[in-house]
């Protein structure tokens, strides 16, 4: 075989021993040593180092995540495909199939936070299309710091611009998503993207490179210098005295996304038999692309010349093309006889595509530069035997030392504070934002961003999707484990207030560094929360993220693993928002309301921070009440349903009032401070009078009638000490106008 | 009859239109590719919303120089209606068969919402299924939807009755609050409105119907003549 050989301008194998050159790679010691001693039983050159180093990181290889990982409910019925491939998919009757996942690109955006977020847009994208689905909507959940300084606002606007820009231009609708604002993500600000797409279940591709002599095909944008180590660059914490890291910023074009998608699409549902398998060359780029299709095919190696691949920039090294994050690239297999069909309907949609390699026999994962081997190693080291660490577990301190006494709101005059609660920004309305993103295209958004959940219909069909991402970092930062259920629970209850029952979830798991015993902590307890409510809710973990070592000078953010979650309804009859309909329907509050303080927005707003024990919850009563409310649903019964969550009672009564400017005039044995409580379960839910006897007695004691809609534009709400009594134009005025002002 | 959508790269809203024409309209429809140099056989061209190549350099300024350009000339100038909704408008108007540009929506930033819409000539070949000054709600989704003309232009748009909706409340800074106008032939419409995307209730509004419906009574008032 021939001598694997170095570049001449990079560090020889005996300087990145000596000087310890791995580590600013983001590879350990122990790595290291485990590459050379282990795995290539010689000194690995640079270019093999950073084929590991991208390989091995956190992003690419879940090393300190997997563990914590397994522990998810992943197991259902209707689950086609779960975790591991680019997405998981859920079969929804008639063939079909509802394909998902949720990609973070917080890093990326931290540094450059109009391409950190195009470029999060487009990695999910293909990742939904790879499978063989065309996309059908996104969600962006969002945490930012609350804006104070000028550049505050220009991250805020630019993350947001960024992601408006992408979407816009491809066409897939942006249909919701949650945003919130909390100092604990200053500086680490989270984008998190989901995207759901639709698909014939007889048209599953999957990311594999079998058969020897195959052709591996390189497709899409040529590769330059941008966002070289991307990877292991996501794997790092930031500091204040590293703010330079601009190079490992990605740079998105939605233009080219679009014909490589609409040609990938093509090649799956047209040219099936010539495809072997497809994949996105995401995080890690060119290696982990061709190393994990060559890993999951199993007994097979691969060679790419890499003078064949399409070239941005010249003399770009064996490193640099391994592992430049180039965006809108897919790497395919195809059938060895088969390569002139495939290539040439990628002409036709004007999209590059050429041939730079193939299936080879043996193990060996090799790459030609100039006519020389440049790399060889085994292709399972790189994807399948990446090292997995055990990572120590300790309560944090502020656990230990939390008290249970919840936080007593100081209300002395409840219509003021319900009017300062309407302007806090995470309760604030998001119209500015969502307002710049096409939420229409494609002509199935049935409900738009601002209810619950966005609900998309399955065209053709009588049945539709609901779709909603949430998670409260606070409550998990007061109790990551009951939090998680928490996070989980509430996306349920916005699906079901859609009219939808929930299918399962996708994830972005937001945390510190998993090598603090504190964090890691917090990731484990959040992922066994999670998980007891999935299985609470039958709905399962299909794909997923993690995003790790989010913390600014040694300060991480609040534990926040987004869900993602999607749900089916069937019948469009079914469809259900949140805005009260008309003068005269019952309004009534599903579940009881109890003393929700210590991690509330009235406790953050009225002290300023969150602190003591996170209020209690109950799951089994959860299920309950959202089954009922299923039911009423169902039945035809319910004009409209929301979510009781962020603000209490009050505030979502308020948000009820917003669609249709309509007035309460309501009556409560509940006390003024009750109706900012944070309490879980709860559903404000409108019924017409006609559907009153129906609706009690299916409810039982588990609904309280609060009172009438009206049509006179107030707001009354009489509690036991104290009542609310506002204009509804007025607190929409506030509520409106809030966040486009702090963005001034 | 039957209906022509034109596909460039970078369209996304052809797919829209096709099921507007085909399920709601349950007219006869077909994509056509921006490759093609014929519109043979077709009684009406639609050109779809979307980035045609990206929007890079102008919105539509790319699109323009398409191969299938030269035969839209040709179908326009044969006086059957020619309808482009915001990327198809751009296009119209980097082609020269719509006077004026559209520009960078004021505020800088891209808007998606419902927008009232006067009807401000209902005696068109798009617009007679409506009444004069009736308000109808069609969604916008635009960056780049800031109408400008000159005030010669504007004044001959005025006095031919080319200003066929005007914005209530003007969302991005248009000259005249104006959101569609036809050539002077009145054959050829742009409009930065959607109307496809407002075609069923459960979209929010099918006040669009009442666009492809007043192209279709055209055609097949012209079809009694040819053959009466």
């Amino acid at each position: 075989m021939d001598k694997v050989i170095s570049q001449p301008v990079e560090a020889t194998p005996e300087q990145i021993k000596d000087q310890k050159l791995y580590q600013s790679m983001g590879l350990s010691d122990h790595e290291y040593h485990l590459i050379k001693d282990e795995v290539l039983h010689r000194l690995p050159n640079y270019t093999e180092v950073g084929l590991f180093s991208g390989m091995w990181s956190e992003h690419c290889s879940y090393k300190n995540s997997k563990p914590v990982l397994k522990k998810f409910y992943t197991k259902g019925d209707r689950v086609v495909k779960g975790p591991g491939e680019g997405a998981g998919i859920i079969d929804i009757g008639d063939n079909q199939g509802v394909v998902f996942k949720a990609e973070s690109h917080n890093h990326p955006s931290a540094v450059e936070p109009f391409q950190g977020a195009t470029t999060g847009v487009g990695g999910i994208l293909r990742d939904i299309f790879s499978m063989g689905a065309r996309p059908i909507a996104c969600l962006d959940s969002l945490r930012f710091s609350a804006p104070k300084i000028d550049e505050d606002r220009y991250f805020i606007s630019q993350i947001v611009a960024g992601i408006s820009s992408y979407g816009n231009c491809i066409g897939v609708p942006t249909v919701g998503g949650d945003t919130t604002f909390d100092d604990a993500y200053e500086h680490n600000p989270l984008v998190n993207v989901m995207c759901v797409g639709l698909m014939d279940l007889d048209k599953i591709e999957v990311g594999a490179a079998a058969g020897v002599g195959n052709s591996i095909v390189y497709v899409g944008a040529k590769t330059g210098r941008d966002g070289i180590n991307g990877a292991s660059f996501a794997s790092f914490q930031f500091d204040s005295e590293h703010e330079s890291q601009r190079s490992a910023v990605q740079v998105g074009d939605p233009f080219t996304e679009k014909l490589v998608m609409e040609a990938c699409l093509d090649v799956i549902n047209n040219h099936a038999e010539s495809l072997i398998g497809i994949q996105d060359m995401g995080a890690a780029g060119l290696v982990s692309s061709s190393a994990e299709m060559g890993s999951k095919a199993g007994g097979n190696g691969m060679l790419l010349d890499l003078d064949l691949v399409p070239q941005r920039e010249a003399n770009m090294t064996p490193f640099e093309l391994m592992l430049s994050e180039s965006q809108e690239r897919m790497l395919l297999c195809v059938k060895a006889g088969h390569e002139d069909e495939v290539l040439k309907v990628f002409a036709d949609h004007g999209v590059d595509a050429v041939v730079i390699g193939y299936v080879t026999e043996g193990d060996r994962y090799q790459l030609q530069h100039h006519g020389k081997l440049v790399a060889d190693v085994p292709v399972d080291s790189l994807a399948s035997q990446a090292p997995v660490y055990h990572r120590e577990s300790e309560m944090p301190a502020h656990l230990k030392t939390a008290e249970p006494t919840q936080f007593d709101p100081i209300i002395k005059n409840p219509t003021a504070v319900l009017k300062q609660m309407l302007t806090q920004l995470t309760i604030a309305s998001k119209e500015s934002i969502y307002q710049t993103y096409d939420t229409q295209v494609q002509t199935n958004t049935v409900v738009a961003p601002g209810s619950d959940a966005a609900v998309v219909r399955v065209r053709h069909y009588d049945k539709a999707l609901a779709i909603t991402t949430d998670v409260n970092g606070r409550y998990l930062y007061l109790n990551p484990r009951i939090g998680g259920q928490m996070a989980v629970a509430e996306a349920a209850r916005n699906i079901v207030a859609s009219g939808a029952v929930p299918l399962g979830i996708t994830d972005c798991l937001n945390f510190g560094n998993p090598e603090k015993p504190d964090q890691f902590y917090e990731l484990d307890q959040a992922v066994m929360g999670m998980s007891d409510a999935c299985e609470k809710f039958k709905t399962p973990v299909i794909s997923g993220n993690v995003s790790l070592n989010n913390e600014y000078d040694n300060v991480p953010i609040y534990p926040t693993p987004m869900v993602g979650m999607v749900g089916l309804i069937k019948g469009l009859k079914h469809v259900t928002t949140q805005d009260f309909k008309q003068a005269g329907d019952l309004v009534y509050v599903i579940g009881k309301t109890e003393a929700g303080f210590n991690g509330s927005q009235i406790q953050k707003m009225q002290t300023g921070g969150i602190s003591g024990q996170l209020f209690d919850f109950d799951l089994d009563y959860e299920a309950q009440m959202q089954q009922l409310v299923t039911k009423a649903i169902e039945n035809d019964l319910v004009q409209s349903a929301h979510d009781v969550s962020e603000g209490g009672l009050i505030t979502a009564i308020a948000e009820s009032t917003f669609g249709n400017l309509l007035g309460v005039d309501f009556a409560s044995d509940l006390n003024v401070k009750q109706f900012f409580s944070e309490s879980q379960s709860r559903f404000v839910v409108s019924i017409a009078p006609k559907n009153q006897a129906a609706f009690e007695k299916l409810m039982g004691q588990n609904a309280v009638r609060l009172g009438k809609v009206t049509d006179d534009n107030h707001l009354f709400v009489s509690a036991a000490d104290g009542y609310f009594d506002l204009d509804v134009d007025e607190a929409f005025k506030l509520w409106k106008g809030a966040l486009p002002c702090s963005l001034k | 009859m039957k209906f022509a959508i034109l596909a460039f790269p970078g369209s996304n809203c052809e797919m829209d239109l096709y099921y507007a024409i085909q399920d709601i309209m349950k007219e006869e429809v077909e994509l056509v590719s921006y490759k093609k140099d014929s519109l043979a056989g077709f009684d009406a061209v639609l050109i779809p919303g979307g980035f045609s190549y990206g929007d890079y350099l102008r919105s539509g300024a790319i699109a323009r120089f398409s191969p299938i350009i030269p035969a839209l000339r040709e179908f326009a100038k044969s006086g059957k209606p020619v309808l482009g909704i915001c990327n198809g408008f751009q296009i119209l108007t980097e082609a020269g068969l719509l006077p004026g540009s559209l520009q960078k929506n004021v505020s800088a930033k891209f808007i998606c919402k419902p927008e009232p819409l006067v009807v401000n000539n209902a005696d068109s070949m798009f617009s007679s299924t409506f009444k004069l000054a009736q308000i109808i709600n069609l969604p916008i989704a635009h960056g780049d939807g800031n109408y400008y003309c000159d005030q010669e232009t504007l004044k001959q748009l005025i006095a031919n009755d080319q200003i066929i909706f005007k914005y209530r409340n003007n969302p991005n800074g248009s000259v005249a609050n104006i959101a569609g106008i036809t050539n002077k032939a009145g054959n050829v419409l742009g409009m930065m409105p959607h109307p496809e995307r407002a075609v069923e209730d459960i979209l929010g509004s099918s006040d669009g119907v009442g666009i492809f419906q007043s192209i279709v009574n055209y055609a097949k008032s012209r079809e009694v003549v040819a053959h009466g």
